[in-house]
């Protein structure tokens, strides 16, 4: 009597653990929308990834259809190499472009693949040569700095010299 | 020692469960449950000055998964279950029936200290979980229920965030870790204490005190080996 009451309980208490687990798993770590699906691969060759990292997402018209899978250096062409696995399911048109965008204004970067004309489509091992590089902050303000440099900077030179 | 003949009677170890898992349920669910409610209002208070309290729910979680389910866990079970451990082994110590036992050729290591320490192995990752989950729902609670941030957005970054080996797995064995150590050191401090009142009582501070500073410092060194990406 006692001794099943306690198994009881006992069985209860692993129940609960388990239970616990299985929701950090699957609600929050969300387990059951890791891909289990078939992938392709593809590569691309970007001159700047500014923060992409490995397992940033790949969307095309926002919607999640791949994965960044590595990214490494390529000492032949001294660009950046990257490559994505794909969800099988999706074909994108042989000279479609890829960009890296930024969710939000501070939030991580992902990359923004724009299907093209093609009627042949991507398949595994293909590179994608249309890139459009990271937006880095600091080329951009040099890039500011410079231009109003050469614009309205040249009265200013004037000016210092009498 | 304590591997085989210990699971061979799995009757004892699971007394302990019961005796060291269900009693320590009730207060890891509700400090678990609190410091969820803490996490939600702190966090959102500092987030919301940068324009990103959808980020919430990823902050609560994360914080619970890797560091303050397995520590604040390990800290309670150290205080709650521990020092019974200490104690009662003490006492059982102290009333000469860890002798007697000796004297009918009964290993008190294996009769006595190997359930022990298995069921709060066990027991620890189990507690931990539970601590994490009910931290994530009270931070919903408070996040989502009391002060309105989007529950889409809430998941959705939690899910976009949270890594299952990278950040459950590494909570997972945080607590396993913490769970040897705090059993261990609760059964060390009570075989070893002295047979007196005040050595019983001498060696339940030092389960609390020296479990308590082991799983800090351990915690850091695991942190820093895990998530030194």
């Amino acid at each position: 009597m006692q001794r099943s009451k306690i198994d009881v309980w006992v069985g209860l208490f692993v129940l609960l653990g388990v239970a616990a687990v299985l929701f950090l798993a699957l609600q929050a770590a969300n387990l059951l929308n890791l891909n289990f699906q078939p992938t392709y691969q593809l590569d691309a060759r970007f001159t700047d990834v500014g923060g992409l990292k490995p397992k940033a997402a790949v969307r095309s018209a926002g919607v999640l259809v791949g994965r960044v899978e590595a990214i490494r250096f390529d000492d032949k062409t001294f660009q950046a190499r990257v490559t994505m696995s794909m969800d099988s399911q999706f074909a994108f048109p042989k000279d479609s472009s890829l960009k890296i965008l930024t969710s939000g204004l501070l939030g991580e970067q992902y990359l923004g693949l724009e299907p093209g004309a093609d009627e042949k489509n991507l398949v595994a091992g293909d590179t994608i040569s249309s890139t459009q590089s990271a937006v880095v902050l600091e080329n951009l303000i040099g890039q500011f700095l410079y231009n109003s440099a050469s614009s309205g900077g040249g009265s200013q030179a004037g000016k210092d010299k009498k | 020692m304590l591997f085989g003949p210990a699971f061979r009677r799995f009757g004892l170890i699971r007394d302990q469960i019961h005796f060291l898992g269900n009693y320590s349920l009730a207060i890891i669910a509700v400090s678990g449950l609190f410091v969820g409610f803490v996490f939600g209002l702190q966090g959102y208070y500092t987030l919301q000055r940068y324009g990103s309290s959808e980020a919430l729910g990823l902050l609560v979680t994360l914080t619970l998964v890797r560091e303050l389910g397995p520590v604040v866990t390990a800290l309670l079970f150290a205080g709650r279950a521990g020092t019974s451990l200490t104690a009662e082994i003490g006492l059982m110590k102290a009333g000469e029936q860890i002798s007697v036992m000796e004297m009918m050729a009964v290993d008190p290591v294996q009769r006595v200290l190997a359930p022990r320490f298995w069921a709060g192995v066990i027991v620890m990752p189990l507690l931990a979980a539970v601590f994490s989950a009910t931290g994530i729902i009270g931070g919903w609670v408070v996040g989502v229920l009391m002060i309105g941030v989007d529950a889409g957005s809430f998941w959705s970054q939690i899910q976009g965030g949270v890594d299952v080996w990278q950040d459950v797995g590494n909570g997972l064995i945080k607590s396993v870790v913490f769970g040897f150590t705090v059993t261990f050191v609760a059964l060390l401090q009570g075989f070893e204490a002295q047979a007196t009142p005040e050595g019983v009582s001498k060696a339940t501070t030092r389960t609390v005190v020296m479990a308590s500073l082991a799983v800090l410092g351990l915690d850091f060194i695991l942190t820093a080996m895990m998530f030194s990406l």
